[in-house]
């Protein structure tokens, strides 16, 4: 909601673009069977749109709206998501716009009792977080799916009805340039929490409902306070509730505040009510200077998420497949990590290169992810809304101890998203080979980067198939260099990055150190840079398999 | 202090929310007095024990 006076695109620092509706071919009796029709233009969409532009896959994008969303919803953006950005050429406006952060604070009634503080290894190319605005994150993606050919964006392009057959899917689009029926080989719903794909198909989420209810609230202030995550428990300013304080670029600050148990939420809804409560808290943060509400909205914690990611020949991403608690920033960023994960099987399945056994892949995999992320949501959102009486006072004395005692500080860490390991994916079938090893990241973890003397990062290299990390003295060996050309002849994408040799010296043996590894080692990386497969010696036979596995080419 | 793991601790506190729940507000004083004689029997030391109770009292509202 905004201000009273304001339409509901009148920001205080964005200017929202209007798209128009486009005359497309179907318009004019040209069937045309497209390869991907992607429904939903938000964050995931357009960068699953993106992954398969990367591979030269063309797709189809619609959206109802006619322009980005109309308030910051999602706000933080974890390392991972940065990488997929980069890997999409998409990150540049991200890092010269966003605010990059690594640290938070949490309160108890005024005093500081923890101080969060997320690894930031040298070998690291970004920063743990940044926090940017969902329109930004929108307005760049949309820059990067303008400026690429293969990626047919049609706004004012409402889905009316879908209908799957054997070897396609088939929907119906309202728009003002009028309606048509739009063929694809696959689709992919990244049409949000309220996915009206989901409901066409008769599909539920299942889960939880939390109790808690937040109001969100975006204001614009002169405040001098570095970016980091500020979580107060009983603050004055708002006695019974928690409050959490985000810094966003364009002096925005995001101020989320808990109801109290009974509160209404229609009359905390109420501007006059919003202006009172923010004034509050700011008063508590000893900001007494004037302040702007930009705008705001009310959310409550689930953990949902749908039994089966994919429906036949189409595909569950981002919110329309899942909806966990904001506390732990794993929405977009898990979103973001679904697209990337089913952009790479998809183009690959699309161009030949994979069978389409890989496309199984997608949802034990994503889906154990959303999983994961539920049992830590689940914690943090326990202590940041607790549910019942026991909770409360358990959350009040280890809050009260805090205050003198170190033990129960742990307990207020927010647990911010960890990138998920694919441990027991089909696409990693000789985890046991871990066991060789005394470090390093483990099967179906994501690849550590690394920093090379030029200033470049390992993973700059890595390619956009496979990519095989070989550790050599000096050389590779005959049987190496055997072993990659067979690699090369399942995967054509495949990049060898040969460390120790005249290419990536390691003279300082720091990637080795990174990944464990010795001469003879080897790890096989997937394109989106999770581990297939790691070989202290090299088996030759299991790196073959699992390449193929991965092209969806042997039975798991 | 004892050297608990984090993860243990953390599963200490959902336990007790649970079991503060389980009882009942009625019966919620009673419950955690009765926790803390068994506690304070388990651990054997009563000066420990008097510390722990310095500890909670401290600052309590």
């Amino acid at each position: 909601m905004r201000p009273a006076g304001k339409g509901p695109l009148d920001s205080l620092y964005f200017h929202y673009p209007i798209f128009p509706a486009r005359r497309v071919p179907e318009l004019d009796g040209v069937t045309v069977r497209h390869p991907v029709a992607i429904v939903g233009a938000g964050p995931i969409g357009m960068t699953a749109a993106l992954v398969l532009a990367r591979y030269g896959v063309r797709s189809v994008l619609i959206d109802r709206k006619d322009t980005f969303n109309d308030g910051s919803r999602a706000l933080c953006i974890a390392r991972p998501s940065m990488h997929i950005l980069e890997r999409i050429g998409a990150v540049a406006p991200f890092l010269q716009k966003s605010l990059g952060w690594r640290y938070g604070r949490s309160y108890y009634r005024g005093e500081q009792i923890f101080r969060l503080e997320m690894p930031h290894p040298p070998n690291e190319k970004y920063l743990p977080m940044y926090n940017l605005q969902q329109q930004y994150i929108e307005q760049y993606l949309h820059d990067a799916v303008t400026a690429c050919d293969l990626i047919d964006m049609r706004w004012q392009s409402e889905l009316s009805d879908i209908q799957p057959d054997a070897d396609g899917v088939s929907i119906g689009v309202t728009s003002p340039a009028g309606n048509y029926r739009l063929d694809a080989e696959y689709v992919l719903a990244a049409d949000g929490a309220r996915s009206p794909i989901r409901s066409q198909l008769g599909l539920r989420m299942k889960g939880d409902n939390y109790e808690g209810r937040y109001v969100i609230a975006d204001i614009r202030m002169d405040h001098d306070f570095p970016t980091e995550r500020r979580a107060f428990f009983e603050p004055s300013g708002n006695p019974g509730g928690t409050v959490l304080i985000h810094k966003q670029p364009e002096r925005i600050w995001r101020v989320d505040y808990q109801l109290r148990e009974g509160e209404s939420e229609q009359e905390a809804m109420r501007e006059e009510n919003i202006r009172a409560r923010v004034g509050a808290i700011l008063g508590d943060i000893g900001h007494d200077r004037p302040w702007e509400l930009e705008w705001w909205s009310v959310y409550s914690a689930n953990t949902l998420c749908l039994d089966d990611y994919r429906h036949g020949r189409m595909f569950f991403i981002g919110d329309a497949a899942h909806i966990v608690p904001i506390f732990g920033v794993r929405g977009l960023n898990n979103g973001l990590a679904d697209s990337e994960n089913l952009g790479w099987k998809l183009a690959l399945v699309l161009n030949g290169e994979a069978d389409e056994a890989l496309l199984d892949s997608y949802s034990p995999e994503r889906r154990g992810a959303t999983l994961d992320v539920f049992a830590n949501a689940t914690k943090s959102t326990r202590f940041m809304t607790p549910p019942t009486r026991g909770w409360r006072l358990a959350r009040e004395a280890a809050l009260s101890l805090s205050l003198k005692h170190e033990f129960p500080r742990g307990l207020a860490n927010p647990r911010q998203m960890q990138p998920y390991t694919y441990s027991e994916s089909p696409l990693t079938p000789y985890a046991i080979r871990d066991a060789e090893f005394t470090g390093g990241p483990a099967c179906g973890s994501v690849a550590p980067n690394a920093k090379l003397p030029d200033g470049s990062h390992l993973l700059d290299q890595a390619g956009i198939g496979l990519t095989a990390i070989l550790f050599c003295r000096g050389a590779p060996s005959t049987d190496d260099i055997m072993l990659l050309d067979r690699l090369r002849n399942t995967d054509k994408r495949l990049a060898a990055l040969l460390i120790g040799t005249s290419h990536v010296s390691d003279a300082d043996g720091e990637i080795a150190r990174l990944y464990a590894a010795a001469p003879g080692t080897l790890y096989l990386l997937r394109p989106d840079l999770h581990v297939a497969g790691r070989w202290k010696t090299i088996a030759a036979n299991e790196v073959l398999r699992t390449a193929a596995l991965c092209l969806g080419r042997a039975r798991a | 202090m004892s050297t608990m793991p984090s993860a243990d601790f953390e599963t200490a506190y959902e336990t007790l929310a649970t079991a503060i729940d389980s009882a009942g507000p009625e019966r919620e004083a009673l419950f955690l007095t009765r926790l803390a004689l068994v506690l304070g029997h388990e651990l054997g030391d009563i000066a420990v024990f008097q510390n722990a109770i310095r500890t909670a009292l401290d600052g309590l509202e």
